[in-house]
């Protein structure tokens, strides 16, 4: 679904991604993990089409990326930290905006079908600058799978959430985000990737510096890995 | 550090020297005007400096359509360099041109067309190094750097077509017209000075600009070491 | 499931969705226009005092009054409707959609059009009745929507600009005024003329210039964002 060849990104002269080589088949939820720094944002922007690659391949959802941009973008959904959401429109003003933005076929009853998966159905006329975080980032899901992309991009979509919220947000991330599809996710919280992913890539110094999938971590947790990929 | 090539080294001599006959030609050669006097003389200057002042910024008009292009980011050194030293030149243009207007025309500054939209470039220069003050990183720098010099090209010769139509308000402006007629009533010795001058400043003009793009390639690089020490 | 294909939307559809969500929003608050409107007022108080604008002077700086004010809550409009897009990351939400990067630029400027007209819609008549000067007629509205189209053309590119630097809205309208120069003039010379009473065939020329101007900078604006906005 994702496949990205001696991925370079510079910004001037400093070099984020150097030479990053990933690769995601159908259906994976990979968590994209490393410290500040690292090129998880970037990569991710990449991935996005927002940030144009200085070198190497990518391809997302079989389509070339800067060339075909428009088409990656039709199959892509993000939900980032940020809510991407208009706080003097309601709810429902949101989704109808970022449906037509899609051209989303039969638009009135997806987004009645995206309110109630996200559960905020009866919160529909409500100003979003009312809306608590958690459910911002309810709705910011809901924007994000409004055209049922075929990709998913999370980029820290747990940033300043509490606990409570948190747990509510990973409900909705895997029944309604990741449910059949192919999800790229970054994080700093490993116990919460460790729930949700299948497949675990440790970014450092701009490269994949590690990579195991759930199974293989069986006798070991995930933070023991991660300390360990990062000290290699 | 690379040493200084040679060919920038002659021609460091050679603008010393062009600057210093075009000095000699403007003060000692050409016939005092008889109208003006002395002061006329300054035009030779603030004729030359005029010249470069917009042929650089054409060409940095250029320079960013040609970085906006192929993203290379010797246009964009090319492009800041052109700025940098037509900004000054410009600067000086219109310092020179008060110190004539305010014998010819009895006032340091009449919003005469070429007037006004040399001080509104030099405001559009202004504004394009605030701009570029303002971003970090290098390559959004070149990116918007290349627009606004381009919309400040296409904006300039629009802002002298309608500054000519309020010359009706401005009655000092007629004399614009007659300084006109006066340069094509130059005797041959105040040619071979404008000429001249012209070509003295052309050779500074090129000078400068080759001494920026190298300071700027030599930034880069200091830039580059620094990033290697840091890692 | 929805089992129909979605199609991405034309140009010009999502332009519309653009422009519909700002006026949506904008229909709420209030915020933008309102901060606008009270602002224009207030320009008009200061240039009474001011300019002392008793009946002999109103009618020659009629025209000058009203642009300026245009111009000054027309950037005050262009700041906040970008910075709202910045700010929550909607920017990159347009971003994202698989539309032409030119139809959220299009989209962009038609609302900031139409929240500077519907300032200009309240300022008009305020100002006839403050001055007993009639505005309302059809060859004047005609240049202020041509002179507003111009400068929203340009300082929506700008602002998508300034919003992205670290000074932000203080850089706007150092950006925009010197590139503007020549269509608020030019509006400013066909208004003048206009309210003098004379005929349009008088202000023949400055009127080209403004749809010279308008043309040029919707077709370098249309082009130029895609580099505004990429990274």
């Amino acid at each position: 679904m994702i496949t990205v060849k001696k991925l370079v990104k510079r910004f001037g002269l400093k070099v984020v991604l150097r030479g990053l080589d990933f690769s995601v088949q159908q259906g994976e939820f990979v968590a994209l993990l490393g410290p500040n720094g690292a090129g998880k944002t970037t990569f991710l922007r990449i991935l996005a089409s927002l940030s144009r690659p200085t070198m190497g391949q990518v391809q997302v959802a079989g389509h070339q990326l800067p060339h075909e941009a428009a088409q990656v973008r039709a199959k892509l959904g993000v939900v980032s930290h940020m809510p991407l959401l208009y706080p003097d429109l309601t709810a429902e003003e949101n989704l109808r905006f970022y449906a037509s933005m899609y051209g989303v076929a039969d638009s009135r009853s997806r987004i009645t079908e995206v309110l109630q998966m996200v559960g905020l159905e009866n919160r529909r006329k409500d100003l979003v600058r009312t809306f608590s975080r958690g459910m911002q980032q309810r709705l910011a899901i809901g924007r994000a799978v409004i055209h049922n992309p075929e990709v998913m991009l999370f980029d820290e979509p747990y940033t300043g959430l509490d606990q409570d919220a948190s747990e509510m947000l990973d409900e909705v991330l895997r029944s309604v985000a990741a449910e059949g599809r192919t999800v790229v996710m970054t994080s700093h919280d490993l116990a919460r990737a460790e729930d949700l992913a299948t497949r675990f890539d440790i970014l450092s110094r701009g490269v994949v510096a590690a990579s195991a999938k759930r199974e293989e971590l069986r006798d070991t947790n995930l933070l023991a890995y991660y300390k360990q990929a990062l000290a290699d | 550090m690379q040493p200084k090539p040679t060919a920038l080294k002659i021609l460091d001599v050679v603008s010393i020297i062009v600057l210093a006959i075009s000095t000699y030609l403007a003060l000692f050669y050409a016939p005092t005007e008889l109208v003006m006097g002395e002061v006329q003389r300054v035009f030779y200057f603030h004729i030359g400096t005029a010249w470069v002042g917009l042929l650089g910024f054409v060409l940095a008009a250029v320079s960013g359509i040609v970085y906006l292009v192929t993203k290379d980011m010797k246009w964009d050194r090319a492009e800041v360099a052109l700025v940098e030293v037509s900004a000054m030149f410009f600067f000086l243009t219109i310092v020179l041109g008060s110190i004539w207007a305010r014998p010819a025309w009895n006032t340091w500054w009449t919003w005469d067309p070429r007037l006004t939209t040399a001080a509104v470039t030099e405001l559009i220069y202004i504004a394009y190094f605030m701009l570029r003050a303002g971003i970090e990183d290098p390559e959004k720098r070149a990116r918007f750097g290349a627009v606004y010099t381009l919309l400040g090209g296409l904006s300039a010769p629009i802002t002298f077509m309608v500054i000519r139509l309020f010359r009706s308000i401005h009655p000092v402006v007629v004399g614009a017209a007659n300084a006109n007629q006066e340069k094509l009533s130059m005797t041959g010795d105040m040619k071979v000075a404008f000429f001249f001058a012209l070509f003295a400043f052309t050779v500074l003009f090129v000078d400068f600009v080759w001494h920026r793009i190298r300071l700027g390639a030599l930034e880069e690089k200091v830039e580059q070491l620094k990033l290697k020490v840091s890692m | 499931m929805n089992t129909k294909r979605n199609a991405s939307p034309s140009l010009w559809k999502a332009a519309f969705a653009v422009v519909r969500k700002d006026l949506a929003a904008e229909l709420r608050s209030f915020e933008l226009v309102s901060a606008m409107l009270v602002f224009s007022l207030l320009v008009i108080v200061i240039f009474n005092f001011a300019l002392e604008l008793d009946v002999k002077v109103r009618q020659s700086v009629t025209a000058g009054v009203l642009w300026t004010t245009f111009a000054f809550a027309g950037t005050l409009g262009l700041n906040r409707s970008m910075a709202t897009e910045k700010d929550r990351g909607c920017l990159d939400g347009l971003l994202l959609a698989p539309v032409d990067r030119s139809a959220i630029y299009f989209g962009k400027a038609l609302s900031n059009l139409i929240f500077m007209l519907i300032v200009e819609a309240f300022v008009l008549p305020i100002y006839s009745m403050l001055y007993n000067v009639n505005l309302f007629r059809l060859d004047l509205l005609g240049v202020i929507l041509l002179g507003s189209i111009g400068y929203t053309a340009v300082g929506t590119l700008l602002s998508a600009m300034s919003v992205q630097t670290r000074t932000r809205e203080v850089l706007l309208p150092i950006l925009l005024f010197p590139v503007a120069i020549p269509v608020l003039l030019a509006a400013v010379k066909v208004s003048g003329g206009l309210l003098a009473g004379a005929a349009f065939s008088e202000v023949l020329t400055p009127f080209n210039i403004l749809l010279v101007y308008d043309v040029v900078f919707i077709a370098v604006a249309f082009m130029a964002f895609d580099y505004v906005v990429e990274e």
